[in-house]
């Protein structure tokens, strides 16, 4: 498939140069919301807002900002839009807002949105700026979601809330696998999909 | 005696690595070896306890609702907790260059060997994390958001010491290709994770 | 101008702030209400889900919270009913549960269910990390838990968090307050193997331990002042107001809880 130069800064992020597992970054909220799918998804929208909104801005901004200050103008730009975000939220979707409590808010450190703001938009154009925060975000957004589905059906049986696990099952023997809940069980589903991402780019494999 | 028992639990059982993936990105990152990391971990206690206080003091005076009371009764309903991000993380960043700044006048040779990890500390999850987390439990008090910070901090700097020290023996095993570096890191975390549940429900 | 001077620097940090602190209050300003009014909903739904009521997909809370909740007041310690001028809704739980027990004001929400008239009181304390909450409702004996929600802020997810399942808050149904020679006992909050004999008990949470006595001791002390009104609804005052048509005998309530029937024997 030929994919032409320009919309490189959206697709790259999506497997081969992915922000998550490729390029390690944005873990920590990644993996703290993944218990359920629903927060998943909406932290996964919420990181797309930010993240192609700040990359906008900061590139339009990037010929005036002083270079003394330039990280506290970034940290300020996202945090504004966050803030926004979270005020959002809270006024669409309660439910969802409390879920995510604090994560909402750590949005801002998300190593993710820093890390592209200062690599790519202080030195490009706002599309490009914009391809590259929505690719980026996907590329997040993917993997929040597959941990999230793998968690969410061995932890509690369920897609969305909504029941999978047919009855007999249980009625069987079959129990949900509580660990899968707990924190420790996102890592080693992160090293899975790296695994097998790995296995099938074998040019990404460390020596 | 409640500190303390606030203190232990923030280092092994609520601990911002294992129990929250906060911090992990420079985590994963810095961890190569133990020095280095030993050092970020050293940076990130002096900030968090540093920080944890003076937010504390915002949060209290300045931002919960009716907080302004002290400039007088118009300002008794004032509420100004939307404000709350990006106070903290501006504080946060401003805390850290002035910390780097004393850092660099008083004691160059730790500047030396922190130098770099320094500024990066403002983005780091744990600090920010730490401060909402005290916003919302809601400390009584600073000295108990300090012994908060401090606890954190430790549970932080233990986390990458140790990690740091598996990493530096793995370099002599067989891994499978594709998990080779990150991926392997990913599963000793959630190791190491499984294994400091076992903290769980100890009190003091 | 120079991009690097100290004077462009300033005057720049000066404008960013000032926009940035224009569009965050239109923006908070803006969806105010709207806040408001989910919180008041979430608040409602709270209510409710203690008497096993839960709103059907895309039914309104306030409706259902309208037709259930027939009638709240607010008492005193002694179960008369106050005339302090505010709705019970609106009571903040955080700050009646730091006055002398004679102060407070208890709010008392009456829901009109399929299984009968139930009371529902608010309870609040403190967890392992941050206040608990939740809400009781109880059949018309002013003894027997009908139900309990809890909900709680930032507890351990997976241990203390679990307050808030319904696999902890469903050992309440059933439960009886008072023992048999009607000293107001409140119900224990204990592990596997410590269960008390001479009161009601549920079992803790595991891993959660601190969160779980933080749910006794809430429970308690939530609790406690309601004595007499509990009292008076035994004695078949119905409480402060008086209403027709509710039966004191004890039949219809064993009878009107399915769950808490299997439960029985735990109660001696």
């Amino acid at each position: 498939m030929k994919i032409s130069k320009s919309w490189l800064p959206f697709v790259n992020p999506l497997s081969q140069d992915n922000p998550v597992i490729v390029q390690v970054l944005g873990i920590c909220s990644a993996l703290a919301v993944t218990a359920k799918l629903e927060p998943a998804v909406v932290m996964t929208i919420s990181v797309t807002a930010v993240l192609a909104l700040a990359n906008v801005i900061i590139s339009l901004m990037r010929n005036t900002i002083p270079n003394s200050i330039r990280i506290i103008v970034q940290l300020v730009v996202v945090a504004a839009l966050v803030v926004i975000v979270d005020q959002v939220l809270k006024a669409w979707n309660y439910e969802v807002s409390k879920a995510l409590s604090v994560f909402i808010g750590l949005i801002i450190t998300n190593c993710i949105i820093m890390g592209r703001l200062e690599a790519f938009a202080m030195s490009n154009r706002p599309w490009p700026a914009f391809l590259d925060g929505i690719g980026n975000a996907l590329g997040y957004g993917i993997i929040l979601i597959i941990v999230a589905f793998f968690r969410e059906l061995f932890g509690s049986g369920t897609i969305f809330g909504y029941q999978v696990i047919p009855q007999w099952w249980y009625d069987a023997g079959y129990q949900n696998n509580g660990m899968m809940i707990l924190p420790p069980m996102a890592l080693i589903t992160v090293a899975c999909i790296i695994w097998v991402h790995r296995a099938r780019n074998k040019d990404l494999q460390e020596k | 005696m409640e500190n303390l028992n606030l203190f232990i639990r923030s280092i092994f059982v609520d601990n911002m690595i294992f129990a929250y993936f906060l911090g992990m990105c420079s985590f994963l990152a810095v961890s190569k070896n133990v020095k280095t990391s030993f050092g970020l971990g050293i940076a990130v206690c002096f900030v968090l306890i540093i920080a944890l206080p003076v937010t504390w003091c915002i949060n209290q005076y300045i931002l919960v609702p009716g907080a302004l009371s002290w400039l007088g009764e118009r300002y008794a309903e004032t509420d100004l907790s939307f404000l709350g991000l990006i106070m903290f993380i501006s504080v946060i960043a401003a805390l850290v260059q002035i910390v780097e700044m004393v850092i660099e006048k008083y004691s160059p040779s730790l500047y030396a060997s922190l130098g770099i990890f320094l500024p990066l500390i403002a983005v780091n999850c744990a600090i920010l994390g730490a401060v909402l987390f005290m916003q919302q439990r809601d400390f009584p008090n600073p000295w108990t958001a300090t012994v908060y910070g401090a606890g954190s901090g430790v549970g932080w700097l233990l986390a990458i010491t140790c990690l740091a020290a598996i990493r530096e023996r793995l370099a002599y095993n067989k891994i499978p290709a594709p998990l080779r570096g990150i991926g392997i890191t990913f599963i000793i975390t959630g190791l190491m994770g499984i294994a400091f549940m076992s903290f769980l429900g100890i009190k003091i | 101008m120079n991009r690097q001077s100290n004077i462009y620097t300033i005057i720049y940090a000066i404008v960013l702030v000032v926009v940035v602190g224009v569009v965050l209050s239109v923006v908070y300003q803006a969806l105010r209400p709207t806040q408001l009014e989910n919180i008041a909903n979430d608040t409602k739904k709270q209510i409710l889900a203690s008497a096993r009521l839960a709103p059907e997909k895309g039914e309104s809370i306030s409706a259902l919270f309208d037709q259930h909740i027939i009638n709240s007041y607010i008492v005193n310690n002694l179960g008369e009913q106050t005339d302090e001028n505010i709705n019970p809704f609106d009571v903040n739980m955080a700050l009646e549960v730091k006055k002398p027990a004679d102060k407070r004001m208890l709010p008392v929400f009456e829901c009109q269910t399929d299984a009968g008239l139930k009371y529902i009181v608010p309870v609040y304390g403190a967890g392992l990390w941050g206040p608990i909450w939740g809400y009781i409702a109880f059949d018309n004996n002013g003894d027997t838990i009908y139900g309990a929600y809890f909900a709680h802020q930032g507890e351990t997810p997976g241990l203390g968090a679990e307050i808030e399942k319904p696999a902890f808050q469903s050992q309440f149904d059933g439960k009886n307050i008072f023992s048999q020679d009607g000293q107001f006992t409140s119900v224990a909050v204990v592990k596997v193997g410590k269960e008390p004999t001479d009161r009601a008990w549920v079992h803790a949470v595991s891993g959660g331990t601190i969160t779980s006595q933080g749910v006794q001791k809430m429970l308690f002390d939530s609790l406690e002042p309601y004595t007499a009104f509990f009292n008076n609804l035994k004695n078949g005052q119905s409480g402060p107001t008086q209403l027709n048509g509710v039966s004191n005998n004890p039949q219809d309530f064993t009878g009107s809880d399915d769950t808490g029937k299997g439960l029985e024997p735990q109660q001696l």
